[in-house]
Protein backbone atom coordinates (compact mmCIF):
# COMPACT_ATOMS: atom_id res chain seq x y z
CA UNK A 1 0.00 0.00 0.00
CA UNK A 2 1.44 3.51 -0.91
CA UNK A 3 1.29 6.31 1.87
CA UNK A 4 2.59 9.64 1.39
CA UNK A 5 3.42 11.90 4.06
CA UNK A 6 1.51 14.98 4.57
CA UNK A 7 3.45 16.00 8.17
CA UNK A 8 6.81 15.40 9.70
CA UNK A 9 7.20 15.38 13.03
CA UNK A 10 8.83 18.68 13.04
CA UNK A 11 5.76 19.90 10.87
CA UNK A 12 3.73 18.45 13.36
CA UNK A 13 5.28 20.42 16.27
CA UNK A 14 4.79 22.98 14.94
CA UNK A 15 1.37 22.77 14.58
CA UNK A 16 1.18 22.14 18.01
CA UNK A 17 2.74 25.17 18.92
CA UNK A 18 0.57 27.17 16.89
CA UNK A 19 -2.84 25.48 17.71
CA UNK A 20 -1.57 26.52 21.52
CA UNK A 21 -1.13 29.85 20.55
CA UNK A 22 -4.51 30.63 19.12
CA UNK A 23 -5.90 28.76 22.11
CA UNK A 24 -4.22 31.18 24.34
CA UNK A 25 -5.53 34.02 22.49
CA UNK A 26 -9.45 32.86 22.87
CA UNK A 27 -8.80 31.76 26.13
CA UNK A 28 -6.08 33.54 27.61
CA UNK A 29 -5.86 31.93 31.68
CA UNK A 30 -8.24 29.14 30.84
CA UNK A 31 -10.21 29.49 33.75
CA UNK A 32 -13.23 28.22 32.60
CA UNK A 33 -12.29 26.07 29.64
CA UNK A 34 -11.99 22.81 29.69
CA UNK A 35 -10.55 20.56 27.04
CA UNK A 36 -12.34 16.99 25.63
CA UNK A 37 -10.33 14.57 23.71
CA UNK A 38 -12.40 12.53 21.74
CA UNK A 39 -11.71 8.78 22.57
CA UNK A 40 -9.93 7.12 21.34
CA UNK A 41 -7.61 8.92 18.50
CA UNK A 42 -8.52 12.49 20.36
CA UNK A 43 -6.71 11.53 23.75
CA UNK A 44 -3.17 12.01 22.33
CA UNK A 45 -4.08 15.55 20.99
CA UNK A 46 -5.59 16.76 23.65
CA UNK A 47 -2.93 15.46 26.18
CA UNK A 48 -0.11 17.08 23.75
CA UNK A 49 -2.22 20.24 23.51
CA UNK A 50 -2.27 20.49 27.15
CA UNK A 51 1.46 19.21 27.61
CA UNK A 52 2.56 22.70 25.14
CA UNK A 53 0.01 24.96 26.97
CA UNK A 54 1.72 24.18 30.46
CA UNK A 55 5.25 23.52 29.94
CA UNK A 56 5.86 26.33 26.66
CA UNK A 57 3.39 29.17 27.42
CA UNK A 58 3.37 28.60 31.58
CA UNK A 59 -0.75 28.41 31.49
CA UNK A 60 -1.31 26.76 35.09
CA UNK A 61 -4.10 23.60 35.82
CA UNK A 62 -5.28 23.45 32.37
CA UNK A 63 -8.61 20.91 33.05
CA UNK A 64 -8.65 17.84 30.57
CA UNK A 65 -11.57 15.30 30.40
CA UNK A 66 -11.71 12.18 27.54
CA UNK A 67 -14.93 11.38 26.46
CA UNK A 68 -16.14 8.06 24.61
CA UNK A 69 -18.59 8.69 21.90
CA UNK A 70 -19.76 4.97 21.00
CA UNK A 71 -22.89 4.92 22.39
CA UNK A 72 -24.19 8.18 21.16
CA UNK A 73 -23.25 7.08 17.62
CA UNK A 74 -25.51 7.04 14.74
CA UNK A 75 -24.45 3.79 12.97
CA UNK A 76 -25.05 1.56 16.08
CA UNK A 77 -26.13 -1.61 14.38
CA UNK A 78 -25.23 0.45 10.92
CA UNK A 79 -21.72 -0.44 10.93
CA UNK A 80 -19.93 -3.63 9.82
CA UNK A 81 -17.72 -3.70 12.27
CA UNK A 82 -19.30 -3.75 15.97
CA UNK A 83 -18.33 -0.55 17.80
CA UNK A 84 -16.38 -0.77 20.66
CA UNK A 85 -16.47 1.73 23.41
CA UNK A 86 -13.62 3.01 25.44
CA UNK A 87 -13.28 5.01 28.46
CA UNK A 88 -14.95 8.05 29.32
CA UNK A 89 -13.02 10.48 32.15
CA UNK A 90 -14.54 13.90 32.75
CA UNK A 91 -14.65 14.43 36.43
CA UNK A 92 -16.31 17.61 36.22
CA UNK A 93 -19.16 19.39 35.39
CA UNK A 94 -19.13 21.07 32.09
CA UNK A 95 -22.38 23.26 33.05
CA UNK A 96 -21.58 27.06 32.31
CA UNK A 97 -17.88 26.35 30.96
CA UNK A 98 -15.97 26.85 27.37
CA UNK A 99 -15.68 23.35 26.20
CA UNK A 100 -12.67 22.54 23.88
CA UNK A 101 -13.16 19.33 21.60
CA UNK A 102 -10.14 18.22 20.29
CA UNK A 103 -10.14 15.12 17.83
CA UNK A 104 -7.32 14.20 15.43
CA UNK A 105 -9.02 13.79 12.31
CA UNK A 106 -12.74 15.76 11.16
CA UNK A 107 -13.99 13.72 8.46
CA UNK A 108 -17.46 13.69 8.17
CA UNK A 109 -18.40 15.70 11.63
CA UNK A 110 -20.44 12.38 12.39
CA UNK A 111 -18.26 11.76 15.43
CA UNK A 112 -18.41 15.45 15.86
CA UNK A 113 -22.11 15.37 16.09
CA UNK A 114 -22.42 12.66 18.97
CA UNK A 115 -19.71 14.52 20.73
CA UNK A 116 -22.00 17.65 20.84
CA UNK A 117 -25.00 14.99 22.40
CA UNK A 118 -22.94 13.29 24.49
CA UNK A 119 -21.60 16.25 26.35
CA UNK A 120 -24.93 16.90 27.48
CA UNK A 121 -24.82 14.44 30.04
CA UNK A 122 -22.53 16.40 32.16
CA UNK A 123 -24.11 19.67 31.83
CA UNK A 124 -24.83 22.50 29.50
CA UNK A 125 -21.37 24.10 28.67
CA UNK A 126 -21.52 28.00 27.43
CA UNK A 127 -19.92 27.71 24.28
CA UNK A 128 -18.47 24.58 22.47
CA UNK A 129 -15.71 24.42 19.82
CA UNK A 130 -13.72 22.47 18.21
CA UNK A 131 -9.76 21.85 17.24
CA UNK A 132 -8.49 19.17 15.29
CA UNK A 133 -5.14 18.34 13.67
CA UNK A 134 -6.65 17.42 9.98
CA UNK A 135 -9.72 18.67 8.15
CA UNK A 136 -10.30 16.85 5.57
CA UNK A 137 -12.46 19.60 3.42
CA UNK A 138 -15.25 18.05 1.05
CA UNK A 139 -16.28 15.51 2.81
CA UNK A 140 -18.62 16.19 5.24
CA UNK A 141 -22.23 14.84 6.24
CA UNK A 142 -23.03 17.94 8.72
CA UNK A 143 -22.68 21.30 8.62
CA UNK A 144 -19.72 20.97 10.83
CA UNK A 145 -16.57 22.84 10.62
CA UNK A 146 -13.64 23.61 13.01
CA UNK A 147 -12.28 26.68 15.01
CA UNK A 148 -8.96 25.52 15.01
CA UNK A 149 -7.35 23.50 12.59
CA UNK A 150 -4.24 22.17 11.72
CA UNK A 151 -3.62 21.36 8.25
CA UNK A 152 -6.85 21.28 5.69
CA UNK A 153 -6.57 18.44 3.16
CA UNK A 154 -8.29 17.18 0.09
CA UNK A 155 -8.53 13.66 -0.42
CA UNK A 156 -10.51 11.62 -1.76
CA UNK A 157 -13.32 9.35 0.10
CA UNK A 158 -11.37 5.66 -0.53
CA UNK A 159 -7.86 7.56 0.47
CA UNK A 160 -7.08 7.33 4.41
CA UNK A 161 -5.62 9.88 6.75
CA UNK A 162 -3.54 8.29 9.71
CA UNK A 163 -2.30 10.08 12.47
CA UNK A 164 0.79 9.06 14.24
CA UNK A 165 1.49 9.65 17.99
CA UNK A 166 5.42 9.41 19.66
CA UNK A 167 3.92 8.12 22.88
CA UNK A 168 1.39 5.10 21.13
CA UNK A 169 2.77 4.40 17.50
CA UNK A 170 6.72 5.43 17.70
CA UNK A 171 6.63 9.01 15.86
CA UNK A 172 4.53 11.94 15.41
CA UNK A 173 3.35 11.98 11.79
CA UNK A 174 0.65 12.22 9.59
CA UNK A 175 0.15 10.03 6.21
CA UNK A 176 -2.21 9.87 3.80
CA UNK A 177 -2.93 6.34 2.62
CA UNK B 1 -13.43 -5.76 16.86
CA UNK B 2 -14.89 -7.99 19.27
CA UNK B 3 -18.32 -9.48 19.48
CA UNK B 4 -20.20 -12.09 21.46
CA UNK B 5 -20.05 -15.45 20.07
CA UNK B 6 -24.12 -15.90 20.91
CA UNK B 7 -27.24 -14.20 19.66
CA UNK B 8 -29.31 -15.21 22.30
CA UNK B 9 -27.91 -15.30 26.52
CA UNK B 10 -29.80 -18.55 27.53
CA UNK B 11 -27.04 -19.59 29.86
CA UNK B 12 -23.74 -19.07 31.25
CA UNK B 13 -22.49 -22.37 29.80
CA UNK B 14 -23.73 -21.34 26.17
CA UNK B 15 -21.23 -18.53 26.42
CA UNK B 16 -17.17 -18.29 26.48
CA UNK B 17 -14.53 -16.83 28.44
CA UNK B 18 -13.99 -14.10 25.87
CA UNK B 19 -17.86 -13.66 25.84
CA UNK B 20 -17.79 -12.82 29.89
CA UNK B 21 -14.33 -10.53 29.30
CA UNK B 22 -16.50 -8.69 26.79
CA UNK B 23 -19.86 -8.14 28.68
CA UNK B 24 -17.55 -7.05 31.94
CA UNK B 25 -15.20 -4.31 30.33
CA UNK B 26 -18.75 -3.42 28.22
CA UNK B 27 -20.05 -3.13 31.57
CA UNK B 28 -17.08 -0.78 33.09
CA UNK B 29 -18.33 2.43 30.50
CA UNK B 30 -21.98 1.61 31.21
CA UNK B 31 -20.85 1.70 34.90
CA UNK B 32 -19.69 5.09 34.54
CA UNK B 33 -22.28 6.15 32.38
CA UNK B 34 -25.39 5.39 35.30
CA UNK B 35 -23.05 7.97 37.81
CA UNK B 36 -22.73 10.79 35.46
CA UNK B 37 -25.66 13.41 35.76
CA UNK B 38 -27.81 12.30 33.08
CA UNK B 39 -27.69 8.66 33.00
CA UNK B 40 -28.67 7.91 29.96
CA UNK B 41 -27.06 6.75 26.33
CA UNK B 42 -29.10 6.63 22.67
CA UNK B 43 -27.70 3.57 21.55
CA UNK B 44 -30.82 1.21 21.32
CA UNK B 45 -33.20 3.62 20.51
CA UNK B 46 -34.52 1.41 17.73
CA UNK B 47 -35.33 -1.51 19.59
CA UNK B 48 -37.57 -2.24 21.31
CA UNK B 49 -37.62 -5.16 23.75
CA UNK B 50 -40.55 -6.79 25.41
CA UNK B 51 -40.22 -8.77 29.69
CA UNK B 52 -41.76 -11.57 29.86
CA UNK B 53 -41.83 -12.66 33.28
CA UNK B 54 -43.96 -15.96 33.83
CA UNK B 55 -42.69 -16.05 37.72
CA UNK B 56 -42.74 -12.91 40.40
CA UNK B 57 -39.64 -10.62 40.49
CA UNK B 58 -38.88 -7.52 41.50
CA UNK B 59 -35.64 -6.63 41.71
CA UNK B 60 -34.45 -8.63 38.09
CA UNK B 61 -37.41 -7.36 36.58
CA UNK B 62 -36.65 -3.61 37.96
CA UNK B 63 -32.85 -4.15 37.06
CA UNK B 64 -33.41 -4.89 32.88
CA UNK B 65 -36.22 -2.28 32.88
CA UNK B 66 -33.87 0.10 33.83
CA UNK B 67 -31.00 -0.87 31.91
CA UNK B 68 -33.61 -0.83 29.19
CA UNK B 69 -34.30 2.51 29.56
CA UNK B 70 -31.56 3.57 30.15
CA UNK B 71 -30.33 2.40 27.03
CA UNK B 72 -33.19 4.22 25.31
CA UNK B 73 -34.69 0.93 24.53
CA UNK B 74 -38.65 1.01 23.75
CA UNK B 75 -39.78 -1.43 26.48
CA UNK B 76 -43.02 -3.09 27.40
CA UNK B 77 -43.46 -5.53 30.42
CA UNK B 78 -46.00 -8.05 31.60
CA UNK B 79 -46.35 -10.96 34.22
CA UNK B 80 -48.09 -13.61 33.77
CA UNK B 81 -50.64 -12.88 36.11
CA UNK B 82 -52.60 -10.06 34.22
CA UNK B 83 -52.02 -12.44 31.01
CA UNK B 84 -53.43 -14.52 28.91
CA UNK B 85 -51.50 -17.20 29.99
CA UNK B 86 -54.02 -17.62 32.20
CA UNK B 87 -56.11 -18.45 29.51
CA UNK B 88 -54.61 -21.20 28.49
CA UNK B 89 -52.82 -19.65 25.66
CA UNK B 90 -49.45 -21.25 24.57
CA UNK B 91 -45.76 -20.17 25.39
CA UNK B 92 -44.67 -20.06 21.73
CA UNK B 93 -48.14 -18.17 20.66
CA UNK B 94 -47.87 -15.65 23.76
CA UNK B 95 -44.25 -14.91 22.26
CA UNK B 96 -45.06 -14.84 18.52
CA UNK B 97 -48.19 -12.53 19.32
CA UNK B 98 -45.46 -10.21 20.98
CA UNK B 99 -43.03 -10.33 18.25
CA UNK B 100 -45.97 -9.05 15.87
CA UNK B 101 -45.94 -6.25 17.33
CA UNK B 102 -42.70 -5.83 15.89
CA UNK B 103 -40.28 -6.87 19.05
CA UNK B 104 -36.78 -6.98 18.54
CA UNK B 105 -36.08 -8.45 21.63
CA UNK B 106 -37.23 -11.01 24.67
CA UNK B 107 -36.29 -10.68 28.18
CA UNK B 108 -38.06 -13.79 29.44
CA UNK B 109 -38.12 -15.70 33.26
CA UNK B 110 -39.82 -19.15 33.34
CA UNK B 111 -40.87 -21.88 36.16
CA UNK B 112 -39.75 -24.13 33.50
CA UNK B 113 -35.77 -25.32 33.15
CA UNK B 114 -35.18 -24.65 29.39
CA UNK B 115 -37.95 -22.27 28.52
CA UNK B 116 -35.82 -19.55 27.02
CA UNK B 117 -33.62 -22.36 24.87
CA UNK B 118 -36.91 -23.92 23.67
CA UNK B 119 -38.49 -19.80 22.88
CA UNK B 120 -34.61 -19.26 21.10
CA UNK B 121 -35.67 -22.34 18.53
CA UNK B 122 -38.91 -21.34 18.13
CA UNK B 123 -39.48 -17.68 17.37
CA UNK B 124 -37.13 -15.09 15.75
CA UNK B 125 -35.84 -12.53 18.66
CA UNK B 126 -33.09 -12.26 20.48
CA UNK B 127 -33.57 -14.04 23.75
CA UNK B 128 -32.12 -13.05 27.32
CA UNK B 129 -32.86 -15.91 30.25
CA UNK B 130 -33.35 -14.14 33.13
CA UNK B 131 -34.02 -17.61 35.34
CA UNK B 132 -35.82 -20.54 33.62
CA UNK B 133 -36.90 -22.72 36.86
CA UNK B 134 -33.88 -24.08 38.64
CA UNK B 135 -31.93 -24.17 35.23
CA UNK B 136 -30.04 -20.61 35.06
CA UNK B 137 -30.03 -17.45 35.81
CA UNK B 138 -27.23 -16.09 33.32
CA UNK B 139 -27.26 -12.12 34.13
CA UNK B 140 -27.19 -12.69 38.28
CA UNK B 141 -23.83 -15.13 37.86
CA UNK B 142 -22.53 -12.08 35.83
CA UNK B 143 -23.10 -9.47 37.66
CA UNK B 144 -21.91 -11.62 41.12
CA UNK B 145 -18.74 -12.29 39.18
CA UNK B 146 -18.18 -8.72 37.87
CA UNK B 147 -18.93 -7.54 41.65
CA UNK B 148 -16.00 -10.06 42.80
CA UNK B 149 -14.02 -8.29 40.08
CA UNK B 150 -14.60 -5.13 41.20
CA UNK B 151 -13.59 -5.72 44.93
CA UNK B 152 -10.56 -8.09 44.61
CA UNK B 153 -8.87 -7.15 41.30
CA UNK B 154 -9.98 -10.55 39.69
CA UNK B 155 -11.83 -13.82 39.86
CA UNK B 156 -9.54 -16.17 38.48
CA UNK B 157 -7.94 -18.17 41.52
CA UNK B 158 -10.37 -16.52 44.14
CA UNK B 159 -11.78 -19.36 46.39
CA UNK B 160 -16.05 -19.02 46.54
CA UNK B 161 -18.20 -21.20 48.99
CA UNK B 162 -22.14 -20.99 47.51
CA UNK B 163 -24.43 -21.55 50.50
CA UNK B 164 -27.66 -22.99 51.09
CA UNK B 165 -30.49 -24.21 48.58
CA UNK B 166 -28.42 -25.61 46.14
CA UNK B 167 -30.91 -28.10 44.61
CA UNK B 168 -33.43 -25.47 43.75
CA UNK B 169 -31.18 -22.62 42.42
CA UNK B 170 -30.64 -21.43 39.14
CA UNK B 171 -27.99 -19.00 40.67
CA UNK B 172 -26.10 -21.87 42.33
CA UNK B 173 -25.75 -23.47 39.06
CA UNK B 174 -24.77 -20.26 36.91
CA UNK B 175 -22.54 -19.23 39.32
CA UNK B 176 -20.97 -22.37 39.53
CA UNK B 177 -20.27 -22.47 35.69
CA UNK B 178 -18.96 -18.62 35.74
CA UNK B 179 -16.80 -19.00 38.22
CA UNK B 180 -15.07 -22.23 36.90
CA UNK B 181 -15.01 -20.93 33.43
CA UNK B 182 -12.62 -17.53 35.22
CA UNK B 183 -10.12 -19.99 36.80
CA UNK B 184 -12.15 -19.48 40.59
CA UNK B 185 -12.40 -22.67 42.89
CA UNK B 186 -15.78 -23.53 44.23
CA UNK B 187 -17.20 -25.13 47.37
CA UNK B 188 -20.91 -25.58 48.08
CA UNK B 189 -22.06 -25.78 51.92
CA UNK B 190 -25.72 -26.95 52.70
CA UNK B 191 -27.91 -29.30 54.66
CA UNK B 192 -27.84 -32.07 52.81
CA UNK B 193 -31.39 -32.45 51.78
CA UNK B 194 -30.57 -29.60 49.53
CA UNK B 195 -27.42 -30.68 47.66
CA UNK B 196 -28.56 -32.46 44.20
CA UNK B 197 -26.71 -36.22 44.31
CA UNK B 198 -24.43 -35.57 41.46
CA UNK B 199 -23.46 -31.73 42.25
CA UNK B 200 -19.66 -33.63 42.48
CA UNK B 201 -20.08 -33.91 39.11
CA UNK B 202 -19.68 -30.34 37.90
CA UNK B 203 -15.98 -30.21 39.73
CA UNK B 204 -17.41 -28.46 42.73
CA UNK B 205 -16.12 -29.80 46.28
CA UNK B 206 -19.46 -30.01 48.65
CA UNK B 207 -18.29 -28.62 52.23
CA UNK B 208 -21.34 -29.47 55.09
CA UNK B 209 -19.49 -27.72 57.59
CA UNK B 210 -20.13 -23.74 57.21
CA UNK B 211 -17.28 -22.45 59.40
CA UNK B 212 -14.83 -24.35 57.78
CA UNK B 213 -16.17 -23.73 54.44
CA UNK B 214 -15.78 -19.64 55.23
CA UNK B 215 -12.10 -20.56 56.91
CA UNK B 216 -11.58 -21.74 53.45
CA UNK B 217 -13.08 -19.28 51.34
CA UNK B 218 -12.66 -15.43 50.16
CA UNK B 219 -16.21 -15.25 48.92
CA UNK B 220 -19.31 -16.63 50.68
CA UNK B 221 -22.53 -16.37 48.26
CA UNK B 222 -25.28 -16.72 50.49
CA UNK B 223 -28.15 -18.09 48.40
CA UNK B 224 -31.82 -17.66 49.91
CA UNK B 225 -33.81 -20.44 51.16
CA UNK B 226 -36.49 -20.11 48.72
CA UNK B 227 -39.46 -21.22 50.87
CA UNK B 228 -42.18 -20.83 47.49
CA UNK B 229 -40.02 -23.81 45.94
CA UNK B 230 -40.04 -26.13 49.21
CA UNK B 231 -42.57 -28.71 48.51
CA UNK B 232 -41.72 -30.97 51.75
CA UNK B 233 -39.67 -30.10 54.32
CA UNK B 234 -35.92 -30.39 53.41
CA UNK B 235 -34.99 -28.93 56.63
CA UNK B 236 -36.79 -29.47 60.25
CA UNK B 237 -37.32 -25.37 61.06
CA UNK B 238 -36.04 -21.99 59.95
CA UNK B 239 -33.94 -21.54 63.46
CA UNK B 240 -32.30 -24.68 63.02
CA UNK B 241 -31.17 -23.53 59.40
CA UNK B 242 -30.31 -20.44 60.49
CA UNK B 243 -28.24 -22.10 63.25
CA UNK B 244 -26.44 -23.92 60.95
CA UNK B 245 -25.95 -22.70 57.74
CA UNK B 246 -26.51 -18.71 58.94
CA UNK B 247 -23.76 -16.03 58.83
CA UNK B 248 -23.92 -13.54 62.09
CA UNK B 249 -21.01 -11.27 63.02
CA UNK B 250 -19.68 -13.04 65.78
CA UNK B 251 -18.88 -15.78 63.15
CA UNK B 252 -17.43 -13.51 60.48
CA UNK B 253 -15.29 -11.55 63.01
CA UNK B 254 -13.92 -14.99 64.11
CA UNK B 255 -12.37 -15.90 60.72
CA UNK B 256 -8.83 -14.83 60.58
CA UNK B 257 -9.46 -13.03 57.19
CA UNK B 258 -12.31 -10.87 55.83
CA UNK B 259 -13.96 -12.60 53.51
CA UNK B 260 -16.93 -10.49 50.98
CA UNK B 261 -20.32 -11.66 51.89
CA UNK B 262 -22.76 -11.99 48.79
CA UNK B 263 -26.34 -12.43 48.76
CA UNK B 264 -28.92 -12.62 44.96
CA UNK B 265 -32.21 -11.00 47.21
CA UNK B 266 -34.27 -10.92 48.62
CA UNK B 267 -32.65 -11.54 52.09
CA UNK B 268 -34.41 -13.55 54.96
CA UNK B 269 -33.22 -11.28 57.54
CA UNK B 270 -31.83 -13.34 60.46
CA UNK B 271 -31.88 -16.73 58.65
CA UNK B 272 -29.18 -16.77 55.60
CA UNK B 273 -27.64 -13.65 57.10
CA UNK B 274 -28.24 -11.75 59.85
CA UNK B 275 -28.62 -8.22 59.44
CA UNK B 276 -25.32 -6.96 60.99
CA UNK B 277 -23.81 -8.81 58.49
CA UNK B 278 -26.29 -7.51 55.72
CA UNK B 279 -25.28 -3.73 56.86
CA UNK B 280 -21.39 -4.70 57.14
CA UNK B 281 -18.34 -3.32 55.29
CA UNK B 282 -17.71 -7.21 53.99
CA UNK B 283 -21.23 -7.21 52.42
CA UNK B 284 -21.51 -6.07 49.06
CA UNK B 285 -25.26 -6.59 48.56
CA UNK B 286 -26.14 -3.02 47.27
CA UNK B 287 -23.08 -2.81 45.35
CA UNK B 288 -24.87 -6.13 43.60
CA UNK B 289 -27.75 -4.38 42.73
CA UNK B 290 -25.78 -1.53 41.02
CA UNK B 291 -23.81 -3.26 39.13
CA UNK B 292 -26.91 -5.54 38.09
CA UNK B 293 -27.73 -2.12 36.35
CA UNK B 294 -24.73 -2.03 34.41
CA UNK B 295 -24.34 -5.41 33.37
CA UNK B 296 -27.47 -6.19 31.82
CA UNK B 297 -27.23 -2.87 29.89
CA UNK B 298 -23.42 -4.29 28.44
CA UNK B 299 -25.76 -7.97 27.70
CA UNK B 300 -28.65 -6.01 26.04
CA UNK B 301 -26.15 -3.34 24.55
CA UNK B 302 -24.40 -6.28 22.88
CA UNK B 303 -26.72 -8.82 21.76
CA UNK B 304 -28.90 -5.60 19.98
CA UNK B 305 -25.68 -4.85 17.91
CA UNK B 306 -26.33 -8.65 16.89
CA UNK B 307 -29.68 -7.86 15.20
CA UNK B 308 -29.15 -6.95 11.94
Amino acid sequence: MSQKILLTSREVNIILHRLACQLIENHLDFKDTILIGLQPRGRFLAERIKQVLEQEYNVKDVSLGFLDITFFRDDFRRSEKPLEANKTQIDFLVENKKVVFIDDVLYTGRSIRSALTAIQSFGRPSVIELLVLIDRRFSRHLPIQPDYRGRQVDAINNEKVKVTWKENDGEDSVYLI
Amino acid sequence: MKELSVNHLLGIKYITKNDIDLIFETADQFKEVINRPIKKVPSLRDITIANIFFENSTRTKLSFELAQKRLSADVISFSAAQSSVKKGETLIDTVNNILSMKVDMVVMRHERPGAAHFLSKNVSASIINAGDGAHEHPTQALLDSYTIRERLGDVGGKKVVIVGDILHSRVALSNIFALQMQGAEVKVCGPKTLMPKYIESLGVTVEPNLRKALEWCDVANMLRVQNERLDVNYFPSTREYAQQYGVDKALLDSLDKEIIVMHPGPINRGVEITSDVADSQQSVILEQVENGVAVRMAVTYLLASKIK
